[in-house]
This record gives structure tokens, C-alpha cells and sequence, in this order.
């Protein structure tokens, strides 16, 4: 970076700029002139950081020149965004109705013991956070969990380690 | 358009289309308690408490959101009416503290006062109490959350009317909490003290930091030569404290309590606010000579200052240099009173009586103080001084009148009316004309600029020129003209902001008030003490022209710059 390009707003700071800032520009600026647009971009900057640290809200708040308490509002609103950071892998059991009546409970005790994190946690190693989530529309194949993109249906607690295993594996 | 007509409890009324049931109600003398609605914010219906039945639905309905009708009968009063009050009241309860014998609203709080109406004798639920953690981080503004009851009033203030945004909701749920962004505290953000949060908010989740400790402990330090201030909007509402009449004026009884408290001298603001006039006045002209740095913009309001400071960095050359009347009025304290006194600067203890809670923040900036001292050094609000009036046990309302001590007690007219919006234009007016055109204004009230709409314009004639100007009041209204300035759409040689609605008589430190003509009976005080004055125009003060004779010299003069003008800097709006 040349010198004259070098940020020198914030102290603490080196000048040096995460390049995932330039993604989060271009999601900015393909919605800013969107009515309600704010959840998308949270949600595409999410993708681009893993979680949303608070200096990624401000810059947020201010590339879309909003408040930033209303971004906060947001954040801290939907279980969906993370204020904190997360595993490589995100395991959600879903925590609905017929889910919790078919045994998520014990599959929720399986994973904490196999990763030894309580939900919500994410292990040290940060391949893997544990999370529950609300009924996800699949109740034909309760209990059923989530990592990342992939389902899994009709899942007992003697196949948590076998799952956990395979996402280890592709490391 | 054709009006609704509609039936309230038995009584036809008729309404304009766009009312509510609420509105329909009140014009039916029909009274429905409410709590998170307030009349001068944008409706939320979250709370619930002003349900009504209306025949022929299934459910309650929110009046205060729900839009009357032709033909609709509605019952404010039924049964399940008053039981689903009583249990919205009980729920509000059941995870609030019990302090009530101990809390700042004690006697003014909407909760309070709810339960009372409503005759809610025991609270059927328990409900987890939070143990959230004091903000305290401001200078001016205390938040509770654990007081809160999450009406949202103070977030829609901010937002809306004062476009600041401090604070918002977070979470969701029982775990929803009115903070600010990753609770990071109010004097991190962009806050700007204005206290417009704790006039609107029904109980004491948000409250003035009270200084009234500091006061005390200065009073009976006998070392201490104490000197008070008081702004002109606390002599027109502090009566509304002890069961005056609102908008009764008691400057009188006023200083004669401030005495009894013990203050060794009693001045008033007024005087500050006849030099901030002069001062003002002068460096207004001598921007139109040179054609620069205009519109010249007010700034006795420290909220409205704060708020150009986060918001407007790149507009902080158009306001007026000029230190608040509480600031100027502080310099002089500790340089030409403790000079002509033989009193040393520091044994002066100074404390301001404000309508105001961004006066705490100003009153504490770097830039107002000499020597290590700072120029004021406590402020307390209107309400704050009610406080040690009662607890003093002074009879207010049964004083005896007294009078400011000289000189810096000695006020025109023109000082009075800065505390109410359009005051400080009037004021600046009646003595620029006077000044640039050496003729004597025979008209000094200039009804052009009074009034209580959010912005107001006027054209004045000044010698051979057209002077434009501009009154605003709040925030949000101030941020709408400063972009039309910006894009070229709006030009004026002055303009007044301040930063509450109504100017410093609506302050957020003034008393709590459920009048809703409030504003207008303060102003009419203000109006009518300057009526009454002998000398209305600032730069006829003889105590402000025996300043500048045996003291600072010149208006704008060099002296004059280094007591009683100030600069400002940007500050972060994320």
C-alpha cells in the first residue's frame, strides 16, 4: 500500500486493511438503494467475517450513512447473526416441536459432551460451534440438525461422533 | 373530507378522518389511560394499556394506533376492559423494582401513577427481576435498564425528533433492553445530552446525573464563596413544582429560595444571555460585511453544539463563536466578579440552574476554564433545585419576593426571551438594528419570529438589506435545513437552533408536565416578564455597558474573544 492510501483514522491501526472490507464495499454498494436492504447486507457481511465484530457493524452503519443502534438492533435481534466468533462448521439442532419431542434433547447432550462446549460455544480449535435453532420446516425427519448446508434427518446421539468425524476429516 | 362518526361510551362524537379511537375518545372528554403513547412522538401501540372494546371484534384494541371509524361503538370502561389493564399494569410490575419510596420519580412516575388508577391492589405475578448494570458514563444522562419498561419513548425522541439515535432496542424478548450500541455507554456515542429521553420517559430508567450532592457540600463549606446563576426558562416552570399554576413566573420567590439554600450572591443568567446578544450581535455584522462564514448559526444550545459536532464537522465554521450565556456568564465569574470583589477565583464556588441537561456536559468542556479551574463548576436542573427546595423545607409557594443582587443580577428583556425558541433571533434582532442602523427601534417585539413551529422563517428589513433568518427548534428539524443548506436550497444570514422543541422552556431537565399545552403557558411567562422590563434590549443593560467600559473593552474586542468565545471539533458519529 502506498503511503498516501494508508489509513490513518483509527488508533491502534497499522494502516493495513482487511480485504474482506472490499467485499463488504461491493455487497454496500449492489443494495444501498434498497428499501430494508440492512439484513441482507448483514447477512452476505456475515458470510464474507464468519460472525460480526462490532468494528464490521460501524463500518456497516457508516457505509450505509444509518444509525449505528439501529444496526446493533438488528444484530442482536435475530439468533441468526453472530456477535461472536464462530467454527469453521455451524451445527444447529433444531430445537422445534416435533424435533424436541422425538429426542433433540439428548442429541444437544451428545454433541456438548463430544465437543465439550455448551451451546452457543464454539470449540478452541474453532472448527466447530454448537448451536440450537427453531423449528426449520423438516419436521418429517425429526430430529434433525444442520452443519452448515448439509441436513441431516432421523439422527440418534450414536451418530454425533460419527458426523463430527467427517467434517474433521476434511480438514 | 367527511368526518367519522363514531360512539364512545354512549357519547356520539365526530372526528376528522386519520384520527384514532384515542383522539376520538379525548374529544368525547372520555379519558383512556395510555403509557407507552406520548403526544409529540410518532405512535407505537406496543404497551397495550389504552385497549378499548369496540363491538363487533373479536379482540381488544390498541386505541391509541387503531383508527376510528364511521359507525363504530366502542366501550373504554367494560369489564375486560379494566381487567386486562390491571393485569398489563401487574405484569409491567411483576419484574420492576419495589423501590418506589426511594426513586427519583417517586410522585412522577407514569407507572406509578397507572397502578394507582387503576386500582392495582396486589400483583398476582412474580417476574424476574434484572440486575443490568448503571450507565453512567455520561456527564448528564443516568440510564437504568433495570427501571425500564421498554415503552420506547425515548428511542423514538431520539430518533425522530432528534435524529440522534443514541440508543435503540436491542435483543429480543425478556431479554430486550433499551441500550446503547454493544452497550458501550451514552458518552461513547453520538449523545448529545439534550435530555429530551428522560423528559418523555414515564419512569426513572432515565434521569439527570444529579449534582445536587456537590451543591450541598459547597454550601456549607464556609471557605467557599458560593454564586449562583439561573437560567431564564427555570423561573417559568419551576413553580409547576410546588403545585403553582403552570406557566406561572416566580423569579421572585425563586431567588429569595436560592437564598435560603444559603448562596452567598444570586445573579442571573439573563445577564450572560445580554452580553451572548451583544457579542453575538456584533460578530453577525461583521460577518455580513465581509460576506463570510454565513449563515451565522446560535450557539447557546449545547445540545444543538454537541450535535454539529458528531453530525455537521464540515458546518462548525457557520456557528457563532460566541460561548452559551451560562458559559460567558462563568467566565466573568471567575475573572471580572472575583477581580472587583477581591475574591479568589478559586474559592468561588459557581453553580448554574439550568432547564437543561447538556448544560452538565458544556459546563465540564476543556475549552470553558482558565487555570485549572473550570468557569462553572456544578449544574443542576430546574427539577434538581426543586429537590433541595423541599428538602431545605422551604415553603415556596409563601416566600417573599427578592431580588437578584448586582451586578450581574441586571437583565433586559431581550435576556428573558432567550429561553423559549425564536428568543435569542428576537433578541439578536432588537439590537442589530439598532447597532448597524443608529436609529432607535420603536417596535422591539417582533412577532414574526415567535411561535412554536418546528421551523420558522422571516425577513427583516436592516438598513437598505433584507436580513433572512431562521428559527428551529430540534434536532431533526435543524438537520433538514442544514442539508438544504448544503445543497444549495435554502440561504439565510442567521439562524436560532435549539436543540429541544419549544427552545430551553421544553429542556430536558425541566419539570415533568402532562400539560399539553406546557410550552405555551412557559413561553407566555417569558413574554410577559420581558414585557414588563424597563430595559429590553440587550445593549442597553447599564451593567453590560459598565462591563465593556471598565473591563473587556471593545464588543468582539480582544479581551472579549478570550473570555467569551469558545471553538469547537468534530466528534465521531460511529
Amino acid at each position: 500500500m502506498s503511503d498516501e492510501k494508508k489509513c490513518i483514522t483509527c488508533p491502534g491501526c497499522d494502516g493495513a486493511r482487511d480485504p474482506k472490507y472490499d467485499e463488504v464495499d461491493k455487497v454496500i454498494a449492489k443494495y444501498r438503494n434498497l428499501e430494508g436492504a440492512l439484513i441482507m447486507i448483514l447477512h452476505q457481511t456475515q458470510e464474507i467475517f464468519g460472525y460480526l465484530p462490532e468494528e464490521v457493524q460501524r463500518y456497516v452503519a457508516k457505509g450505509l450513512n444509518i444509525p449505528l443502534a439501529d444496526v446493533y438492533g438488528v444484530t442482536t435481534f435475530y439468533s441468526y447473526f453472530s456477535l461472536t466468533p464462530r467454527g469453521k462448521y455451524r451445527i444447529a439442532v433444531c430445537m422445534g416441536t416435533a424435533c424436541y419431542v422425538r429426542g433433540a434433547g439428548s442429541l444437544v447432550s451428545a454433541f456438548e459432551k463430544e465437543l465439550a462446549v455448551k451451546v452457543g460455544g464454539t470449540t478452541p480449535d474453532r472448527l466447530f460451534t454448537l448451536e440450537v435453532s427453531r423449528c426449520i420446516g423438516a419436521c418429517g425427519l425429526a430430529p434433525v440438525l444442520t452443519v452448515n448446508e448439509d441436513v441431516y434427518g432421523n439422527i440418534g446421539p450414536e451418530r454425533v461422533a460419527g458426523i463430527l468425524a467427517k467434517y474433521r476429516d476434511r480438514q | 373530507m367527511e368526518r367519522i362518526k363514531l360512539t364512545i361510551d354512549s357519547t356520539p362524537v365526530e372526528v376528522d378522518p386519520g384520527s384514532t379511537v384515542l383522539d376520538a375518545a379525548k374529544k368525547a372528554g372520555v379519558h383512556i389511560p395510555t403509557l407507552c403513547y406520548h403526544p409529540e412522538l410518532k405512535l407505537e401501540g406496543s404497551c397495550r394499556i389504552c385497549v378499548v372494546e369496540i363491538e363487533g371484534m373479536k379482540n381488544l384494541a390498541a386505541s391509541c394506533v387503531y383508527p376510528a371509524a364511521n359507525g363504530m361503538v366502542v366501550r373504554t370502561n367494560s369489564e375486560v376492559v379494566r381487567k386486562t389493564r390491571k393485569s398489563i399494569v401487574e405484569l409491567l410490575l411483576a419484574n420492576h423494582p419495589e423501590d418506589c419510596l426511594v426513586c427519583p420519580r417517586h410522585g412522577t412516575c407514569e407507572l406509578q401513577d397507572l397502578s394507582h388508577q387503576l386500582s392495582v391492589r396486589k400483583v398476582r405475578f412474580r417476574g424476574e427481576k434484572r440486575e443490568l448494570a448503571l450507565d453512567e458514563s455520561s456527564i448528564a444522562v443516568v440510564r437504568d435498564p433495570n427501571k425500564c419498561i421498554l415503552c420506547g419513548r425515548c428511542i423514538r425522541i431520539c430518533e425522530h425528533t432528534q435524529k440522534v439515535s443514541a440508543i435503540g432496542l436491542a435483543g429480543r424478548g425478556s431479554r430486550a433492553v433499551v441500550t446503547t450500541p454493544f452497550n458501550r455507554g451514552l458518552a461513547e456515542g453520538p449523545c448529545v445530552a439534550c435530555g429530551q429521553c428522560i423528559k418523555v420517559c414515564p419512569v426513572a430508567a432515565l434521569r439527570e446525573r444529579d449534582a445536587s450532592e456537590q451543591v450541598w457540600k459547597a454550601l456549607s463549606n464556609s471557605t467557599l464563596h458560593t454564586v449562583v446563576q439561573v437560567a431564564p426558562a427555570v423561573r417559568a416552570a419551576l413553580g409547576e413544582e410546588f403545585g403553582l399554576r403552570p406557566g406561572a413566573l416566580v423569579t421572585e420567590k425563586m431567588v429569595s429560595a436560592l437564598r435560603k439554600l444559603g448562596f452567598n450572591r444570586v445573579f442571573d443568567t439573563q445577564f450572560g444571555a445580554d452580553l451572548t446578544v451583544v457579542e453575538e450581535g456584533h460578530e453577525l455584522l461583521h460577518r455580513l460585511e465581509r460576506n463570510e462564514n454565513l449563515p451565522q448559526i446560535s450557539s447557546c444550545s449545547p445540545g444543538w453544539v454537541k450535535y454539529a459536532e458528531h453530525f455537521f464537522p464540515e458546518m462548525l465554521n457557520l456557528v457563532s463563536t460566541c460561548k452559551s450565556p451560562q458559559q460567558m456568564f462563568g467566565a466573568l465569574v471567575k475573572t471580572y466578579y472575583a477581580e472587583k470583589f477581591g475574591i479568589a477565583a478559586r474559592d468561588i464556588f459557581h453553580v448554574a440552574v439550568m432547564p437543561c441537561t447538556a448544560k452538565k456536559f458544556e459546563a465540564s468542556r476543556e475549552e470553558m476554564g482558565r487555570d485549572g479551574l473550570q468557569d462553572v463548576d456544578a449544574v443542576i436542573t430546574t427539577r434538581e433545585l426543586a429537590f433541595m427546595i423541599k428538602e431545605a423545607g422551604i415553603d415556596f409557594a409563601n416566600l417573599p419576593d427578592s431580588e437578584f443582587d448586582l451586578p450581574l443580577g441586571m437583565s433586559s428583556g431581550a435576556g428573558t426571551i432567550f429561553g423559549v425558541t425564536g428568543g435569542v433571533t428576537e433578541a439578536v434582532l432588537r439590537s442589530v438594528y439598532e447597532i448597524k442602523t443608529g436609529k432607535e427601534l420603536e417596535e422591539v417585539e417582533f412577532q414574526a419570529v415567535r411561535g412554536f413551529g418546528g421551523v420558522r422563517e422571516a425577513q427583516i428589513p436592516l438598513n437598505g438589506m433584507t436580513l433572512r433568518v431562521a428559527i428551529v427548534n430540534s434536532l431533526g428539524q435543524a438537520e433538514k435545513i442544514l442539508n438544504k443548506i448544503k445543497a444549495g436550497e435554502a440561504s439565510y444570514h442567521f439562524i436560532e437552533i435549539m436543540g429541544c422543541l419549544g427552545g430551553c422552556i421544553g429542556g430536558g431537565g425541566q419539570p415533568f408536565s402532562k400539560d399539553p399545552d406546557i410550552k405555551q403557558k412557559r413561553a407566555s411567562a417569558l413574554y410577559r416578564q420581558d414585557h414588563l422590563k424597563r430595559v429590553r434590549k440587550a445593549h442597553e443593560n447599564p451593567a453590560i455597558k459598565e462591563l465593556y467600559r471598565s473591563f473587556l473593552g471593545e464588543p468582539n474586542g480582544e479581551k472579549a474573544h478570550d473570555l467569551l468565545h469558545t471553538h469547537y471539533h468534530a466528534r465521531p458519529r460511529y
